[in-house]
């Protein structure tokens, strides 16, 4: 083979790369698009008034949620089922987003941590490799991060509208969390920095529930009899 | 000394919220996800080693062969050099082995170094043999492990039936960064091979790097980052070659051949502090 025939051969190849790139990036532009969508109706809840019906919200958020998978689906016919690591990072920061969106919509919903099957399941994605196309557990792990520091911020504003047991709750919940991470020997890369993160909505929501019990606002019993 | 703090305060916290309903139920998915994860990491980890390995014996094996110029018997190099580059192939069974059932692209960035460096040195020495390009199949056809006894049919395809064949496949793009850095070693063999007095190889050398410049011109920046990156050196070496073919066509009808070397060496000189300015 001639060293032309070579290269026209890889250039054919390079191509053919690039053009499953570009369907991959249309199709993940509109999942953005979704993304943002649910993130703005659940953003509501932390306005003083949102406060009173987060199930609607929720509600809401789960209709939205099956756009999301039917971008989701489509995403999946524009590569083959067995590269998806070759494209991984095309779609990672919308995956741990909506990942994000789901465990927050979970939470508010149950008060409790979204499993990795759960999300697989709200997103119709499979949790094994596999199986086809799938939720990396290190995608999975960075969506749970962003929520911690979300619920750092619902803390907060949970006691600006008068709602003085929430900040309790999420202060158990996200300790519970903290000692989850603790567990993991996370290398130095994307997921290492955002744990380090972590700490800092710790120490906040720490200060939000001192400043709550000496006033005198934080009722114990409540933050344990709630459940 | 902020963690140490942290970790008794979560400690005091788990021991409180024991009387809880469940709150192990998170610490035993990440004691999953923990597990997970190191595995993951191990397996990185142990590519990498391989990889380096791989390098460092590719590395060699190029080092052997720039003897080719100097020494009379061609072949026992070559022969040499192919006992090596067997050793490298066992070390890439091993990637194989290590990535059965897996994505190779999860853990392409572990061992890509390697890849390049073993492309570099086998497309090296099938130049020096055959004085053409190995193709990206042959380059694959050679990574076809036999595994226990049983021979079957060498399929392309990685996920095969049984523990009988693993194959490897580089992809074509670590292959394009191979044969780009397989460019500078033919520079440096243009060189040493004036230096040793032999006029045909450097015509050769510069015709064949002057193909495959056209070859990467023809890809220019549609290939991936490294590529338009390894362009600009590609530029360089054959700059040079085409110097050194340059010189030997008007020096070598005036000048007896045994100065020619001189000649050369001084000229090769300059080159070279040309660039250390530019």
């Amino acid at each position: 083979m001639s060293v032309t025939d070579m290269f026209s051969n890889i250039q054919g190849f390079l191509s053919a790369d690039q053009d499953v790139r570009e369907d991959i990036r249309k199709v993940v532009q509109v999942l953005e698009q979704t993304a943002r969508e649910i993130l703005t109706v659940l953003q509501s809840v932390h306005q003083p008034s949102g406060f009173k019906d987060i199930p609607r919200k929720c509600l809401r958020a789960r209709e939205l949620f099956c756009t999301v998978r039917n971008h989701i689906g489509d995403l999946k016919t524009k590569f083959p089922a067995d590269q998806y690591y070759r494209f991984h990072e095309h779609w990672r920061f919308v995956l741990q987003r909506v990942t994000f969106l789901a465990a927050f919509v979970v939470y508010l919903e149950s008060e409790t941590l979204v499993t990795r099957e759960e999300v697989a399941q709200i997103l119709a994605i499979e949790v094994e490799r596999e199986k086809g196309f799938h939720l990396d557990i290190e995608d999975y792990l960075a969506g749970v991060l962003i929520m911690a520091s979300e619920l750092s911020r619902l803390a907060v504003n949970s006691v600006t509208a008068g709602d003085y047991c929430r900040p309790l709750r999420i202060s158990t919940f996200i300790n519970d969390l903290d000692s989850g991470f603790r567990l993991l020997n996370l290398k130095n890369d994307p997921l290492r920095k955002r744990y380090d993160g972590l700490k800092y909505d710790v120490k906040k929501i720490e200060e939000v529930v001192y400043d709550l019990s000496i006033r005198g606002l934080a009722k114990e019993p409540e933050s344990s009899g709630d459940k | 000394m902020s963690k140490k703090e942290g970790e008794g305060c979560v400690r005091g916290r788990k021991q409180e919220s024991a009387s809880e309903t469940s709150p192990s139920s998170v610490l035993s998915t990440f004691k999953t996800f923990q597990q997970e994860l190191d595995t993951r990491h191990d397996k990185h980890e142990r590519l990498v080693k391989i990889s380096r390995d791989i390098t460092i014996e590719s590395k060699r094996t190029i080092f052997l062969l720039h003897r080719v110029t100097s020494v009379t018997n061609v072949e026992e190099v070559l022969a040499e050099a192919d006992a090596k580059l067997d050793g490298v192939r066992m070390k890439i069974s091993q990637i194989a082995e290590e990535l059965r059932g897996e994505d190779l692209f999860q853990f392409h960035r572990a061992f890509t170094p390697g890849i390049q460096e073993y492309v570099e040195a086998v497309s090296f020495q099938h130049f020096i043999r055959h004085r053409s390009l190995i193709s990206l199949e042959e380059v694959n056809s050679k990574l076809v492990f036999l595994k226990d006894h049983k021979a079957e049919d060498k399929d392309s395809c990685t996920g095969l039936q049984g523990a009988q064949v693993l194959t490897f496949q580089v992809t074509p793009t670590d292959y394009l960064l191979g044969i780009a850095d397989l460019t500078g070693e033919l520079m440096r063999m243009c060189i040493n091979s004036v230096g040793n007095g032999d006029i045909d190889t450097p015509f050769q050398l510069g015709q064949f790097l002057r193909e495959i410049h056209d070859g990467f011109s023809y890809i220019g920046n549609t290939g991936p980052y490294e590529v338009s990156k390894k362009l600009y050196t590609l530029k360089q070496s054959l700059g040079k070659v085409e110097d050194a073919c340059y010189t030997l066509r008007v020096r070598g009808s005036e000048i007896p051949k045994h100065m020619l070397a001189d000649v050369f060496t001084t000229r090769a000189a300059l080159i070279d502090t040309e660039d250390g300015v530019s």
